[in-house]
């Protein structure tokens, strides 16, 4: 992965807002920000970020690359479009913030150990198998995801919810050994490589 | 009242504030017949609703009494105020217009006395004021109105306040079986200075202008400074009438934004910059006044920079380069709490303040396609200059978002070209 990472560097160079309007969603739209910071004011995040998201698009302009990619900042981002409903431009912020997310995690830089993005990794796992999320596993998966102690402990701290919704059969216990995918989870494997090879060759990625 | 004489040699000007007094002066003392259309009781327009303009700090009703002088002293100009272009019909140096004359129920032999006023006991909305105050239903638009007489607001026709008022002239100004008319005339230019109004504050959410007492727009602010206005020259704030001494400025309210006015205004920052030095000379050296501007950036353009300059070297104003993301109310004190970060060093805030002033934007009266098919419209709705249009030229704040020295260019422009469209028909005709 860090291949593709040294690829990007030598292609782009110095450019990084070239860089990141070719590979990241969006991202053509990074030049329009004026700088006004009504996002980083709206974000109710906004005070855990380490660079809110109108300081992130100044730091692409200023070809901050490396401060960029690693930060945990975009991955911060809960969708809740207040910035999009407020930039005074009509910027994507939030499609922009997913989008340097996904492209800092392709190039294998992004921050291991962040939960956002272990999540994301789960859940895409999980789904990408058989075409339906397997709810249990997911939350298993996601109990699990710190060691086998923590895991106990979040489980049982959960138990309540589970018994609940077991209740209401909003959970099948038998999940685990008879989940439902959809009919040909094959041909969902073909379609999804398919889509990950013209993703690569649009982005000049060799996979 | 329906004596109007008009030909295709004929200028109709329409908008009385200082861009159509300004083009209907400047053609009428060019020797040419002017007709001139204004909605309100009065001509001024809002220049009469500010307390002092940029950047000299002088009082615009020096100004104003000049161009009333000029007004009254020029035969060729024909007033007719309460009344509404309706129609544009033709071409170059012939056009059909109609326009919808509203009654006033009180005609010329009106001395503006006042004793109608006083006979009444209905108020209404006063809209010099921005409604923040009432005025009786029998009023004098302002104190410089122009022409002197007073109106009778329709909503107490028929009623029995209006025969009190009647009944309580001493000069027969009164008659209350006025009825709306309209005229058809001719005219060979038309002139287009219908202006501008504030963006809807209420439609920015996050600033809550509809839901905080306390947020307020900038020609609110405005009309507070002025001895007759709301407050009687005092800086009060509307949820308790205590002096309001640390005031912020949120600049670019409404302009420069894809959701409200997607131009920039350009008189709110010379507007708040002007309007935080009357901080100053409303509490001199106290030490709690202070003005804080909220800015994307301050355009300040050319000789104005100088008085952009003065204003950041006063120690009662501070700056803050931020767009100001929502505000929220104490509701203890009703003090305004105003939310963002400083794009400066990426500092959050969250600033109380005693009152909260929004630099408003501004839109036009009337849109451009709303004249005439052929008049073209910019992305806002001003005038854009066109040879589709004809002659009808825009004048002022119909054309763009101006300052009242760029209007008055503005008119002084149009004048020049509606006059080459007479002299086009005189010569024809002779």
């Amino acid at each position: 992965m860090s291949d593709v990472n040294t690829a990007m560097v030598q292609k782009y160079r110095n450019d990084f807002l070239k860089e990141v309007e070719e590979n990241v969603e969006e991202g053509h739209w990074v030049k329009m920000c004026m700088q006004c910071g009504v996002c980083s004011g709206s974000c109710p995040f906004g005070p855990d970020w380490d660079h809110p998201p109108q300081e992130i698009f100044m730091m692409i302009r200023a070809g901050k690359r490396d401060e960029v990619l690693t930060t945990e900042s975009m991955w911060m981002c809960t969708s809740c479009y207040n910035c999009i409903v407020r930039c005074p431009r009509e910027l994507p912020i939030t499609h922009i913030m997913h989008g340097l997310a996904n492209y800092a995690h392709r190039l294998g830089i992004a921050p291991k150990m962040n939960p956002t993005r272990r999540f994301a990794k789960i859940f895409w796992n999980n789904i990408a198998k058989t075409g339906r999320v397997n709810e249990l596993a997911l939350s298993l998966k996601l109990y699990f995801m710190d060691g086998f102690m923590s895991g106990v402990k979040n489980a049982l701290a959960m138990a309540s919810v589970g018994i609940g919704m077991l209740k209401t059969k909003r959970l099948n216990p038998f999940a685990l050994i008879s989940h439902k995918g959809v009919k040909n989870p094959k041909e969902l494997h073909v379609l999804l490589k398919k889509a990950r090879e013209i993703e690569d060759r649009r982005k000049g990625i060799a996979s | 009242m329906t004596d109007v004489v008009a030909t295709n040699e004929t200028i109709l000007v329409v908008g009385g504030g200082i861009s159509g007094l300004t083009a209907a002066l400047e053609a009428a003392e060019c020797g040419k017949q002017v007709l001139l259309v204004e909605k309100n009781p009065s001509v001024g327009g809002r220049i009469a609703q500010l307390y002092k303009y940029f950047p000299k700090l002088c009082r615009p009703s020096c100004g104003q009494e000049i161009n009333l002088r000029r007004l009254k002293a020029n035969k060729k100009i024909r007033l007719l105020t309460m009344a509404e272009v309706t129609n544009v019909a033709g071409t170059a140096g012939d056009y059909d217009v109609s326009i919808t004359i509203h009654p006033r129920y009180v005609n010329e032999n009106c001395t503006a006395c006042g004793a109608c006023a006083d006979a009444v006991t209905a108020e209404i909305d006063d809209p010099f004021n921005y409604n923040m105050t009432k005025t009786k239903a029998a009023y004098l638009p302002y104190n410089m109105a122009y022409p002197q007489r007073y109106v009778i607001d329709p909503s107490i026709v028929g009623s029995e306040d209006a025969n009190k008022a009647k009944a309580a002239c001493k000069y027969e100004a009164i008659d209350l079986d006025m009825q709306e008319q309209t005229i058809e005339i001719k005219v060979g230019a038309v002139i287009w200075a219908t202006g501008w109004r504030p963006y809807d504050a209420a439609k920015i959410q996050p600033y809550g202008y509809d839901r905080f007492p306390n947020v307020i727009t900038s020609v609110e602010f405005e009309r507070m400074m002025d001895p007759f206005g709301p407050t009687g020259g005092k800086l009060l704030r509307p949820s308790d009438a205590k002096p309001a001494k640390n005031i912020a400025f949120i600049q670019c309210a409404g302009s420069r934004d894809r959701n409200h006015l997607t131009h920039c205004s350009r008189i709110c920052c010379m507007a708040s910059l002007k309007q935080s030095t009357y901080i100053g000379e409303q509490y001199g050296d106290d030490a709690d006044a202070k003005a804080t501007i909220y800015y994307i950036d301050i355009r300040a353009i050319d000789r104005f920079e100088d008085f952009y300059k003065k204003v950041q070297a006063d120690e009662k104003v501070h700056f803050i380069k931020s767009k100001v993301a929502n505000i929220t109310q104490n509701r203890d004190t009703g003090d305004v709490v105003l939310h963002g970060v400083d794009t400066e060093g990426y500092q959050r805030y969250d600033n109380t303040h005693d009152l909260c002033v929004l630099a408003i934007g501004m839109e036009p009266s009337v849109r451009a396609d709303q004249i005439n098919d052929s008049v073209s419209a910019d992305a806002s709705g001003f005038i854009q200059p066109n040879g589709a249009n004809a002659a009808i030229f825009g004048a002022g704040c119909a054309t763009n978002a101006l300052d009242v020295n760029r209007a008055v260019q503005s008119a002084t422009a149009a004048a020049l070209r509606a006059i080459q469209v007479v002299n086009r028909v005189s010569s024809a005709e002779a």
